[in-house]
């Protein structure tokens, strides 16, 4: 039970920070569709046998830069919209090759928080600090071409690179997250803490702190709720962190007035 | 010559009748799914369309849990969903892909709540999968009638919406100078693709829909400026793809590696996507011009 609440805690720690920036970047589709992407990646790896950690490293990394290279002609939300496309239909085929049981696609899908092994834990917690390095280093210029992105390219910023690093980014951050949340959890905590966290406050600290306390207080009041009702985690998370998003924009409603 | 009809066309591919059912509704889906894509694409609501997919996967185990067929769970949630998407966001673009987001994530949420009672209530784990999943082969008779109808009804109200709707994608303050209330256009259009991708998801799987509605619209727009030339292409596309698919999956039964038949949806997504690369290679030479001229169709001279 522990190793469950470490490991969400971390994970959600993560995707509000990587999130703050989905959000600020109006980056929602992308941020769903690497999930999609890593999903095909570890059914994919389930059938060659090789772990699903490396399945969703590639597919996720493939799936992002994919998007990021391919809307350089095109436009970028129809893109994106062929790619998951793309990556469900792969992990269909892998699944009609295979023989895992709907269970197990299912706890790749919605998460299977309340089965973590002490052996994941460490694993998560180290790709997670890789995670926190990289943003750290690319944290200036990825904020700044991502609020001003003529004054970004102006100093010299190429749009290209920074958006690739940050689908890199977004794929890294999956890749910890789904084995533990699933693919539609990981999307769900990307997206809710950090738009609910930006209704409310305009700057960018103020912003990413209140996200990771939105973020932590989700998956500690599902992780709490899935144990005593026995149902399954990801309906607690999508719902808990889109509700903050509503009561967010009620609050700044009600202070406007 | 025989033996290679024999090849292509595995005996008995036309006289089974789930391969019938499923050409004639993949044909409507695909008719459908390119008409109401084009505009879709115009507006850059790809992202809206590939989640209302997803979220009739809530109406599909909600009404599997109720018991109710699953054509009228996938419908009613592709029209309140659709609604309350277009109703959630603004006109800015970052806004509305986060509305979308949110609700998206939502409706996740409660759909995995209903999957998991769907599979704790009933022995058969398989529903998660069809239901996720679909197969253009599971298409059952009566579903038949019921399609071809909502197709209809979805042509026929962009028919009549047309111009105002054209107007309003291209340029949506124009349109309003012109007293044409975007907003609600902006709704209805919403409820017609989530009746058209409720549809699609029912009908040929809920990761197929939205790649028959975007694929061959985003490539037909690519080819041609002008929307009706777009519709026809994207619908013509979507269907050859859905054919070339659902044939390329009967084959399939004869290969490796279990004998059980490849996923017609990866058939399909694939031709789309192929086309859609190959549709970049005519427009390299003039990217820029292109890339613009995506944005502003032809007809819109005429329409202003």
């Amino acid at each position: 039970m522990i190793d469950t609440w470490i490991t969400a805690s971390v994970v959600a720690v993560i995707a509000a920070l990587v999130g703050f920036f989905v959000v600020l970047r109006g980056a929602a589709f992308t941020a769903h569709a690497v999930p999609n992407a890593a999903f095909a990646g570890a059914a994919g790896a389930s059938l060659i046998g090789v772990s699903s950690l490396l399945g969703l490293g590639v597919f996720s990394l493939g799936g992002a830069l994919g998007i990021g290279l391919l809307s350089r002609r095109g436009r970028h939300d129809a893109v994106t919209a062929l790619i998951v496309a793309l990556m469900l239909g792969l992990g269909a085929l892998f699944l009609s090759w295979s023989t895992e049981y709907a269970p197990e696609i299912y706890s790749l899908l919605f998460g299977e928080v309340l089965g973590i092994s002490a052996n994941e834990v460490g694993l998560t917690v180290i790709l997670a600090l890789v995670c926190l390095a990289i943003l750290a280093i690319i944290y200036r210029p990825l904020m700044l071409s991502s609020t001003l992105p003529d004054v970004a390219e102006a100093r010299g910023i190429s749009p290209l690179r920074v958006e690739l690093l940050f689908l890199a980014l977004v794929a890294l951050a999956t890749t910890t997250a789904v084995p533990v949340v699933g693919a539609l959890l990981m999307f769900s905590l990307m997206i809710g803490p950090p738009a609910a966290a930006r209704v409310l406050t305009k700057h960018p600290a103020p912003a990413m702190t209140l996200a990771v306390v939105l973020a932590l207080a989700t998956v500690w009041i599902a992780i709490a709720a899935s144990y005593q009702t026995n149902w399954p985690i990801g309906f607690f998370v999508g719902t808990i962190a889109s509700a903050w998003y509503l009561l967010a924009r009620a609050w700044a409603a009600l202070v406007r007035r | 010559m025989g033996t290679i009809m024999h090849a292509i066309f595995q005996p008995g591919f036309f006289a089974s009748t789930p391969v019938h059912a499923a050409l004639l509704t993949g044909a409507v889906v695909a008719v459908v799914s390119g008409a109401v894509g084009v505009f879709t694409v115009l507006r850059s609501q790809s992202f809206a369309g590939h989640s209302l997919a997803d979220l009739g996967t809530l109406g599909g185990s909600g009404a599997y849990l109720l018991g109710l067929g699953p054509l009228w769970g996938f419908v009613a949630a592709g029209v309140t969903v659709g609604g309350a998407m277009d109703l959630f966001g603004s006109e800015r673009r970052k806004s509305r892909d986060v509305s979308t987001g949110i609700v998206l994530g939502a409706v996740l949420g409660i759909s995995a709540l209903l999957l998991y009672f769907d599979t704790t209530q009933s022995s058969t784990t398989g529903a998660t999968v069809t239901i996720l999943f679909g197969s253009l082969f599971a298409v059952s008779g009566y579903t038949v009638p019921a399609t071809i109808a909502f197709a209809v009804l979805g042509l026929a109200l962009l028919t009549i919406l047309y111009r105002p709707l054209l107007l309003s994608s291209v340029n949506s303050d124009l349109a309003a100078a012109r007293g044409i209330r975007v907003r609600l256009l902006g709704l209805v259009f919403m409820m017609v693709m989530g009746v058209t991708v409720a549809l699609g998801s029912l009908i040929v799987g809920t990761i197929l829909s939205p790649a028959l509605l975007i694929g061959p619209a985003a490539t037909a727009l690519r080819l041609t400026r002008r929307p009706v030339a777009a519709m026809a292409l994207a619908g013509g596309m979507g269907l050859a793809a859905t054919w070339l698919g659902i044939l390329l999956a009967y084959d399939s039964y004869r290969w490796p590696p279990s004998g059980d038949g490849w996923p017609v949806s990866f058939f399909v997504i694939a031709l789309i996507f192929v086309g859609y690369l190959a549709s970049g290679l005519r427009t390299r030479r003039t990217t820029h011009a292109a890339q613009t001229a995506e944005r502003m169709p032809h007809e819109l001279i005429e329409v202003a």
